[in-house]
């Protein structure tokens, strides 16, 4: 383009709005319309569990959250997700590598497989398990005759957690791997990589932040997780309540402050799952635009 | 070093690849696979690197069978057609990156590393842009990155797959014009996959023709142009006119035409076409009687040195392409709509096997 401008050149136009916008009135009123409802059925609902659980005061709040159950509710919800995140983590990852570098037989039904958690209820998700595992059940008392208790104990629980949160890191992985293809496994092969340098080297790094995204969004359904616990847990205080199972419980016994304290922990874990998910995804952003592509 | 396939097939699912290709490569020689997509070339050069293994024949390394070789082990320097660079590595750290992963008692040390990548960045001309990440890198830098991390490894040999395919004209000119200078240089046994036949006529000591899994012709670029063993080779390099005619007793008869084809003196009144070049054509404006097919110059194009003439045939209305010097054509004063007469100067006569195409094929 010439530098100097063309004699010709009509003066300043006035602002045209954009030919796509709305009129500011249609604006104003979708706006409000969105925060509304946000306000209503998400603001409004956090503010009252935080107000709720701090109605009687500080010391009531840690003293509902320093009460021995619901301490041991907390471990165990830890506990539940130490394992059953890892595992998840290494079976998204090893499904994921299966389905985007390989073709096999039965390829589409194992994708099918892995939805199959997504689509049935939990509750279904925790029958499942008491009749395979329950005292009547399939495995149950061939188990139960060498000592192993599986369901109303933890390992019920933990089997059940790992289900229902089995798609999640897969979930993310499969896309991701298939978009990237192989061929920079291929390229580290020919210059000499064994399949372990490979892995580590670069197709690990290459799906490092969907892997944190899905496993922080497993990790935050396997603390969170209600429904299917319920069903093998057999709420023994104590003994095998989670975090959620346990809320239930004093809100069943009309202690709602506790109830709400307790409650007010799965929210701020939600919510630092909220800014940890938003982290990731800028960081990812971040990347493909200053290099990673 | 010098490679060899003996036998090769590959199928996958239902298509086959490669039906029995057999091919020798000499040491140090620079090789185009040339082909339509789908001819099976990548999958021959893919079997040549080991990152595929074959169904049944052997590929051998300066007359060792690598066949069962792991692709690890080959030490075959491999490029690929999107480059395939380690996203989340500078530039140094892909290039380096086939130093840093031998076993340790074969790892040279950090400062040996930094020594080697810095002389193979030099020698791609990327020196200074070791910190960059490939996405900050344009197609033809990165081209060259994915060259020099191949090249690190000191490779036997190096298999370039389609290198130049993402390119822009200019870059690509450029690049390949480089590429041989390089390879000229190091003496490496190099192969270039392509589907521009000028690529492979511009860079290659041999090129390889390949169709539909099968190899076509091999030879130097002279010959497969100039000598092409059969019609889709014609096609394949080149424009060509066809001739219909009819084979008999080493003549082919294309209307009033009496063309030699002494390498079918056998055929008996048998179908025919005859292969010709455009520059192989001779227009004329009143030929002796019966030496000149008659044809009505619909287009003329000038390009450059030379002058192409779109004609139609009178007697067939097939469409032929002729091509001549700025000074016959002068010569000649011929304008479009005129009447004139061709005939080919040079001609390759095989019997009826043509495919039912255009008769004037790029």
């Amino acid at each position: 383009m010439p530098a100097q401008p063309s004699p010709l050149r009509p003066p300043a136009a006035p602002v045209r709005p954009s030919p796509l916008g709305e009129p500011p009135l249609v604006r104003w009123a979708l706006i409000a319309g969105a925060l509304l409802f946000l306000g209503l059925f998400l603001v409004v609902p956090v503010a009252v569990v935080f107000a709720t659980a701090l109605s009687k005061g500080l010391a009531a709040y840690w003293g509902a959250i320093r009460d021995p159950e619901a301490l041991h509710a907390i471990g165990l919800t830890l506990k539940v997700a130490a394992i059953v995140v890892p595992l998840n983590a290494l079976f998204g990852l090893a499904a994921a590598w299966a389905i985007a570098r390989f073709d096999f037989r039965g390829k589409s039904l194992l994708i099918t497989l892995i939805d199959l958690p997504f689509a049935v209820s939990p509750v279904i998700s925790g029958l499942i398990f008491v009749l395979l595992f329950g005292s009547h059940g399939l495995l149950g008392p061939w188990l139960l005759s060498r000592g192993v208790k599986v369901i109303f104990a933890v390992p019920g629980i933990v089997l059940a957690t790992l289900f229902v949160t089995l798609p999640f890191v897969a979930r993310e992985l499969i896309p991701l791997m298939e978009s990237q293809g192989s061929e920079e496994e291929e390229a580290a092969a020919s210059l000499g990589a064994s399949g372990w340098q490979t892995f580590f080297r670069v197709t690990l790094p290459n799906v490092r932040w969907g892997l944190l995204y899905g496993v922080i969004l497993c990790n935050a359904r396997a603390m969170g997780e209600f429904g299917a616990v319920s069903v093998v847990s057999g709420h023994i205080r104590g003994a095998t309540n989670t975090l959620p199972l346990h809320v239930e419980i004093l809100y069943n016994e009309y202690n709602f402050t506790s109830a709400f304290a307790v409650a007010s922990l799965l929210t701020v874990l939600a919510l630092v799952t909220l800014v940890a998910k938003a982290l990731v995804e800028w960081r990812a952003q971040h990347h493909d635009l200053s290099g990673e592509r | 070093m010098s490679i060899e396939v003996r036998d090769v097939v590959k199928r996958f699912g239902s298509f086959t690849a490669l039906r029995g290709v057999s091919l020798a490569i000499p040491s140090g020689a620079l090789v185009a696979f040339l082909g339509p997509s789908g001819s099976g070339k990548t999958t021959l050069l893919r079997i040549i690197a080991g990152l595929e293994a074959p169904d049944r024949g052997e590929v051998l390394f300066a007359g060792k069978n690598a066949t069962d070789q792991r692709v690890q082990d080959r030490r075959v320097g491999f490029v690929f057609q999107h480059y395939a660079l380690f996203r989340h590595m500078t530039v140094f750290e892909n290039v380096a990156f086939g130093l840093r992963v031998r076993p340790r008692s074969e790892r040279p040390p950090e400062a040996e590393i930094r020594r080697r990548v810095g002389e193979l960045l030099k020698l791609v001309q990327l020196e200074g842009l070791g910190g960059r990440y490939p996405a900050q890198l344009s197609g033809g830098q990165r081209q060259r990155v994915a060259l020099a991390r191949a090249l690190a490894i000191e490779p036997r040999v190096l298999l370039l797959d389609e290198p130049f395919g993402a390119l822009d004209a200019k870059v690509r000119q450029e690049l390949r014009r480089w590429l041989r200078r390089l390879h000229d240089e190091l003496e490496i046994t190099t192969v270039v996959v392509t589907h521009d036949q000028e690529e492979a006529l511009e860079v290659a000591d041999l090129v390889v023709v390949m169709n539909e899994g099968r190899i076509e012709q091999v030879g130097t670029p002279e010959e497969v142009y100039d000598r092409p063993v059969s019609p889709f080779v014609y096609h394949f390099l080149g424009s060509v006119n066809l001739f219909h005619g009819r084979l008999d007793r080493g003549v082919l008869r294309v209307g009033p035409l009496e063309l030699a084809a002494p390498e079918h003196a056998d055929a008996q009144d048998a179908p025919g076409t005859g292969y010709a070049r455009p520059h192989d054509l001779v227009v004329e404006r009143q030929p002796p009687e019966g030496t000149g097919l008659p044809a009505i110059v619909r287009n003329i194009h000038v390009v450059g040195p030379s002058v192409r003439l779109e004609l139609w045939r009178r007697d067939t209305g097939e469409p032929v392409e002729a091509e001549l010097s700025k000074d016959s054509f002068r010569e000649l004063a011929i304008r479009e709509g005129e009447l004139v007469f061709v005939r080919p100067r040079n001609l390759r006569v095989f019997r009826e096997a043509a495919p039912p195409s255009r008769a004037v094929t790029v």
